[in-house]
């Protein structure tokens, strides 16, 4: 062991890596909670990645095939309906703690200075998930997945100028058929996993260079010892590794409970419609998005015209890109920013009402609070540069504080 | 202090931590159960990619039997192989005796057939040839060549490769002094009750094709 990793570090760096990532990589040593669901990520990702290549052995992307192929692994392939429900739940679990781990950035500040670029990186992350998620939404071709492709590529044939030649380029046809399926395949386990796969190295590469926050929202790295580390750091393993592992149990119990008791999680994590096939002449009588997306299609339909409803849709997106910039406060965590909690606080609420209502069938009665809310998600992004710079702040700790 | 002595002051330290016979053992213990979880997960992951169901109902076949008339042959499609049903007459079966010194293993000691297949006529009932019609030697499919003299001049009846020039005889053993090493698969078969129709249902397991 010793001389093969003497003769792999002649010529790799790998000792090097493991010293500089893991074993001499000090994080701040009060990580609560909030700080498993970075590495949980990563262990969706491998799972969806393994499952999904699995499913890619028998799934077959052809307009006529495609929803027979799925309902063949489900009863024809030996342990079909195990690696497919790995899959969907995997995709739904990946958006809980991804969600999760955002919230923890809001929270702690964790986008603050010098973590901007960390936390584009992490955004993008985020929004190319979201892509990948639709994609492989519309792969099983069940009725769902039909219209919601076509509501996705309508959205897009809106954009200006571009959007009818960006929708025709996505559809490969005039409507969704065979010649979309066969791009989507080519975008969903292709083109996006190896983009997500490049971001999250980017994303750690960036996390190491500038060190992990913490929930007290101070700077570790300013106080040293005599061997020029962190005194309130250790090293992240064995200490966060052994952590994350038992984060990783938790986690797969809960995982394991969905995929073998509650699969299709009572139509949120593989919806009712889908179980027929996808039916160009019959629209489902509610058109609801995935869970994950639903905030967006509630903002969506919350605006009574086309262009600005998709505007908003955009706008939304891209607004926690600027979080950055938006906010001025130099105090990084919420626990010393009062106001900024409870601004948090309300805008996961936010979040959660506008997802709620994305799920519900458009009635009118709905429309009014819908507003509300989609005031209150823009009001959080657009408050943020005064109240950042007003609010009134506990005294921060010089160091992690005793706890 | 200077650099050696910081370096000291590291080394210094205590190498390993207090009860490290039990540390050790329950990290082995630890990763030892998550060996064997892994390995229990890899079960079903990997088996999903064997052969569906409907890929396995795909793999029998049945061939009619009735409409094949004595000396005659039916080939058919059969896992992507020709799979040859011959209805052999008296005659026929009395050629089977008369080349057994000609040929390579007469009394099929390789497990090219079932075992209940091993004898002269390689097959259940003698009149029914029931054969995987792939030559040994390189995977080409023989031609079925019954008449007596129509390969050579003391030919009598049996299979002709046109690749290589192997020869097989009636009952798909192969002759002495060609190019394949084995005779002809037989495949594991049955016939219904009524003797109308037989069911090929799979590749007797210790054959070779080529």
């Amino acid at each position: 062991m010793g001389r093969l990793t003497a003769w792999v570090d002649r010529r790799f760096p790998f000792s090097v890596l493991v010293r500089t990532s893991m074993t001499e990589y000090y994080a701040p040593k009060n990580f609560n909670f909030w700080y498993f669901f970075g590495s949980l990520a990563l262990l969706v990702f491998a799972t969806q990645i393994i499952s999904g290549i699995l499913l890619l052995a028998h799934y077959q992307p052809s307009a006529k095939a495609a929803f027979n192929s799925v309902q063949s692994i489900m009863y024809d392939v030996k342990w079909g309906w195990l690696v497919r429900y790995i899959h969907t739940t995997g995709a739904s679990l990946f958006f809980v703690v991804i969600y999760l781990h955002m919230l923890r950035g809001y929270l702690y500040g964790s986008f603050k200075r010098p973590r901007e670029l960390l936390w584009l990186i992490g955004v993008a992350l985020y929004v190319c998930l979201m892509g990948e998620a639709y994609f492989g939404y519309v792969l099983p071709f069940g009725n769902m997945s039909y219209w919601g492709g076509q509501v996705i590529t309508s959205i897009i044939a809106a954009i200006p100028y571009v959007g009818g030649w960006l929708a025709s380029v996505l559809r490969g046809s005039f409507g969704v058929g065979t010649p979309t399926l066969t791009r989507f395949v080519a975008f969903h386990a292709v083109l996006l996993p190896a983009l997500l796969a490049v971001l999250i190295l980017t994303h750690l590469l960036a996390l190491h260079e500038v060190g992990s926050n913490n929930p007290d929202g101070v700077e570790i790295r300013e106080h040293l010892d005599a061997r020029g580390q962190p005194v309130d750091g250790i090293p992240f393993h064995p200490y966060y590794t052994v952590k994350d592992m038992f984060g990783v149990g938790v986690f797969l119990v809960v995982f394991c409970a969905i995929v073998f008791y509650a699969p299709t999680f009572h139509g949120l994590f593989i919806e009712t419609y889908n179980f027929s096939p996808a039916n160009p002449l019959k629209t489902p009588p509610e058109i609801t998005p995935a869970w994950y997306l639903a905030p967006y299609y509630a903002m969506l339909r919350a605006v009574p015209n086309k262009a600005v409803g998709i505007g908003i849709l955009f706008a939304a997106i891209i607004a926690p890109f600027l979080l950055p910039w938006l906010d001025h406060n130099p105090v990084k965590s919420s626990r010393y920013r009062p106001v900024y909690r409870w601004m948090v606080i309300v805008f996961v609420l936010t979040l959660v009402a506008l997802g709620w209502i994305g799920m519900q069938p458009a009635i009118p009665a709905l429309l009014p609070p819908a507003r509300i809310l989609l005031a209150l998600y823009f009001l959080f992004f657009l408050s943020l540069p005064i109240v950042s710079r007003l609010e009134p702040t506990r005294p921060v700790p010089e160091r992690i504080s005793a706890s | 202090m200077d650099r050696l002595s910081s370096r000291d002051a590291m080394t210094a330290q205590p190498l390993l931590p207090a009860n490290a016979g039990r540390r050790r053992f329950l990290t082995l213990a630890t990763a030892l159960l998550g060996a064997v979880g892994t390995a229990y997960v890899i079960v079903p992951l990997v088996e999903s990619l064997e052969p569906d169901a409907s890929v396995k109902a795909a793999a029998a076949t049945t061939v009619a039997l009735s409409p094949i008339e004595p000396g005659m042959q039916v080939t058919v499609p059969w896992q992507s192989k020709p799979l040859i049903v011959v209805h052999r007459t008296p005659e026929m079966l009395a050629t089977l005796q008369a080349v057994e010194t000609l040929l390579r293993d007469p009394n099929c000691e390789v497990p090219q057939q079932p075992p209940e297949c091993k004898n002269r006529f390689r097959s259940l009932k003698p009149q029914w040839l029931v054969m995987v019609r792939v030559c040994t030697h390189l995977c080409c499919t023989p031609l079925y060549e019954p008449r007596k003299g129509s390969v050579g001049p003391r030919w009598l009846g049996g299979f002709h490769c046109p690749c290589h020039g192997s020869l097989y005889d009636l009952s798909g053993r192969v002759f002495k002094g060609v190019p394949a090493p084995r005779n002809m698969a037989i495949p594991l078969y049955h016939f219904s009750e009524d003797e109308k129709q037989v069911a090929v249902t799979a590749m007797y397991p210790e054959s070779k094709l080529c």
